[in-house]
């Protein structure tokens, strides 16, 4: 993408805040998010990252690659340290310590730190109504600490905890509806979004910064190492992931649904599942169950949208 | 000049920290907790304290707020008990591995399971060594003076490290005491406002916690651990200075009879006086017994137990918890390495009291006395290393 489309979304699309020389695999598209993301958000930001993937590729002591205000302080913490952060910085202000500017506090944390450990601190956080945004990059599974499975990871999918084998298909459950459970909050802005479609990301991330309380971001990151997949494939399993109705772009905005990429008509989920790794062991059946659901779900969602 | 003025001592600890014009507080009434966030959420209520209070879901979370708000430069303030304390275990290493000024009233109290909401130090022991700098408080006078102390030392930049005010619970969280509050513009004086080295800000983008190889690892607990040994001039120059400005006298440890008295008491807390109470009637039966107080715990002020310890020939350590399985309690083992590096000849006894809110009484303090005086080095009957006091088995 050429930095000068990225014009209508920040005033600086060259700078870098995520810089090079970091970690991430190849392919790797939650860096990529992140790198896009940030020019939105832009200087005036500080992060809370939990401990994860982001976290480990970008900061060995003592070098860094985030050149914004960036603290790590554990796995399942992001959300409450930023809660810290916006409250400091807000009395801070009140107390004419620091200039009174927007600061845009960003807590940023994986699916194993959103929807599995951070859920709780998470809750509290969008509950007491703090001024933040929260991305969560989910990859579906802990890719981290070596492809274990979440609550986030795809029905079917082979991990290394949910291995299929001769009593097993892999991921026995179905992936938690993080967005969902976000929205259940009545909190003023919620999103799905994927860096497959920059510019329904970074729009969203537009309207994110400019919500006043919790806004919470859910990008689906393709992981070519986690899904066994080529690392050149993570933008078109993206857009499949979209086109197949298996991750729907759609957001929430004071409790208002609106799909915000119709993908209509639907692809077969096949197109989406064969090809991946992690779900090489599904038979025909598995794969119609996974059709199944996904009808289910996006004609769901498509009775909670206004794009009906 | 000062107030003084009856006051629970949980409220009074709060009554501290507004005094010390605490900037950010994340709390959350964790089974047990005290009256000191009911009575801050009460004083940011009625604006009489510019706060922000932070009602967190967990004590998990209390001190991660307590984290990304000292990260901002605010100064900040939080409070726990037991479970909670627990919750939070995992953060305290990392509020003081960021070399956050974090200052916190621990209540100490016991740990399920059997579920107790009484005093003990299960919960402060198993938190000992998480790089925090710890003082013990005997009464609420000095849990008051102690919170103001403890901005001062941990804000320092020769020390930069988060600080414990320990205070037993109920025998002191919840007692009404006479305590004199000094006036806000002397504690002012004392106490300016937080000046801190790096925070999170925009202007100047910082990275904090950022992860270590083993090529690194080592080094950065290394500076680490010379910031809390290092701090203990520190923490003796803030109480100098705080006696001076206030007239209440503070040392690292502190003694009681220990001139004439060749066996001495090693306690931390409230239990301490009792123990006064049982010297003073041993006196009176023309029986010297001294008393040795840590006020100190963290850094382990080595060379002041030392000093007072080096002439004596009989310590009996008292403390309150169970050693899980080790040769003897905590305190004890150190007592021990104390002993053993510098040489010393003496006899060291290990008691435990207290547990779960039982209360010890100066007569039960005065025959494990009477007990230790009139013997060689103690068998006792189920556990050789150490005592029970009033334990039924």
């Amino acid at each position: 993408m050429r930095m000068k489309s990225l014009e209508r979304y920040t005033d600086n699309p060259e700078f870098e805040y995520a810089t090079s020389g970091h970690r991430a695999c190849q392919g790797c598209a939650e860096i990529l998010a992140l790198r896009l993301g940030l020019k939105v958000f832009g200087r005036d930001s500080i992060i809370a990252m939990a401990t994860g993937c982001m976290e480990i590729i970008s900061t060995p002591l003592p070098t860094t690659s985030w050149r914004l205000p960036w603290i790590h302080v554990a796995f399942e913490n992001a959300a409450a340290v930023a809660s810290g952060i916006e409250s400091g910085i807000g009395i801070l202000m009140d107390k004419g310590k620091i200039a009174r500017k927007d600061i845009n506090v960003i807590a940023i944390a994986g699916d194993g730190g959103t929807s599995d450990i951070g859920l709780q601190a998470l809750s509290g956080a969008m509950e007491r109504g703090h001024n933040f945004t929260y991305i969560c990059v989910d990859n579906e599974a802990y890719m981290n600490t070596g492809i274990q499975r979440s609550s986030s990871t795809p029905f079917g999918a082979m991990t290394t905890t949910s291995p299929p084998g001769k009593k097993s298909m892999g991921q026995a459950t179905q992936k938690k509806n993080m967005p969902k459970i976000a929205a259940a909050h009545n909190i003023p802005y919620v999103a799905t979004a994927c860096p497959s479609y920059p510019f329904d990301f970074l729009a969203k991330i537009k309207k994110a910064k400019a919500t006043k309380g919790p806004a919470y971001i859910h990008v689906l990151s393709v992981c070519p190492t986690g899904w066994r997949i080529p690392s050149d494939q993570a933008i078109h399993y993206g857009r499949l992931a979209v086109r197949t109705g298996m991750f729907p772009l759609y957001e929430v905005e004071n409790g208002r649904y609106r799909i915000t990429y119709s993908p209509e008509p639907l692809r077969p989920v096949s197109e989406y599942i064969k090809g991946q790794g992690r779900f090489r062991h599904l038979t025909e059946d598995l794969i119609a169950e996974i059709q199944d659901h996904v009808n289910h779900d996006w004609q769901d969602l498509k009775n909670h949208s206004e794009m009906k | 000049m000062s107030t003084k003025k009856g006051m629970e001592v949980s409220i009074a600890a709060s009554v501290a920290a507004k005094l010390a014009r605490v900037e950010a507080i994340a709390a959350y009434p964790i089974t047990p907790q005290t009256h000191i966030v009911e009575h801050l959420a009460e004083l940011v209520a009625n604006g009489e304290l510019e706060a922000a209070y932070i009602n967190v879901e967990s004590e998990h979370s209390a001190m991660s707020a307590c984290v990304g708000a000292s990260a901002t430069g605010a100064r900040t303030f939080t409070s726990t008990s037991s479970q909670g304390m627990e919750l939070m275990h995992e953060i305290l290493f990392i509020a003081s591995g960021m070399r956050l000024p974090i200052v916190m009233a621990a209540v100490n109290r016991a740990l399920s399971s059997p579920l107790s909401i009484w005093g003990d130090h299960s919960d402060i022991m198993a938190a000992r060594d998480t790089g925090w700098v710890m003082v013990f408080c005997e009464n609420g006078q000095e849990v008051v003076d102690s919170i103001i102390m403890a901005f001062k030392i941990a804000e320092d930049r020769r020390v930069l490290l988060p600080m414990m005010v320990n205070l037993d619970g109920f025998s002191l969280s919840h007692v009404i005491e006479p305590i004199e509050f000094p006036l806000q513009e002397d504690v002012d004086r004392f106490l300016p406002p937080y000046n801190p080295l790096y925070t999170l800000h925009p202007d100047k983008p910082v990275t904090m916690g950022a992860y270590a190889m083993p090529e690194l690892y080592t080094e950065a607990k290394y500076s680490q651990e010379m910031a809390i040994r290092n701090s203990k001039d520190v923490v003796k120059e803030v109480m100098d200075q705080f006696s001076r400005e206030f007239g209440r006298t503070y040392n690292l440890v502190e003694t009681y009879n220990t001139e004439k008295a060749d066996t001495v008491f090693m306690a931390l807390g409230s239990i301490n006086e009792n123990i006064k109470t049982a010297i003073d009637s041993l006196k009176e039966a023309g029986k010297e017994l001294g008393l040795v107080s840590l006020r100190l715990f963290r850094p382990f002020p080595d060379a002041e137990v030392l000093e007072v310890l080096k002439t004596k020939k009989k310590i009996v350590v008292l403390e309150r918890v169970m050693p899980g399985g080790a040769m003897n309690g905590p305190l004890f083992n150190e007592m021990a390495s104390l002993v053993v590096s510098n040489g010393l000849s003496v006899q060291l006894e290990n008691f435990i009291f207290g547990l779960g809110g039982r209360d010890v009484e100066p007569e039960e303090l005065m025959e494990v006395y009477e007990q230790v005086v009139s013997s060689g080095k103690l068998s006792h009957a189920d556990n050789k290393n150490y005592g029970v006091i009033g334990v039924r088995s």
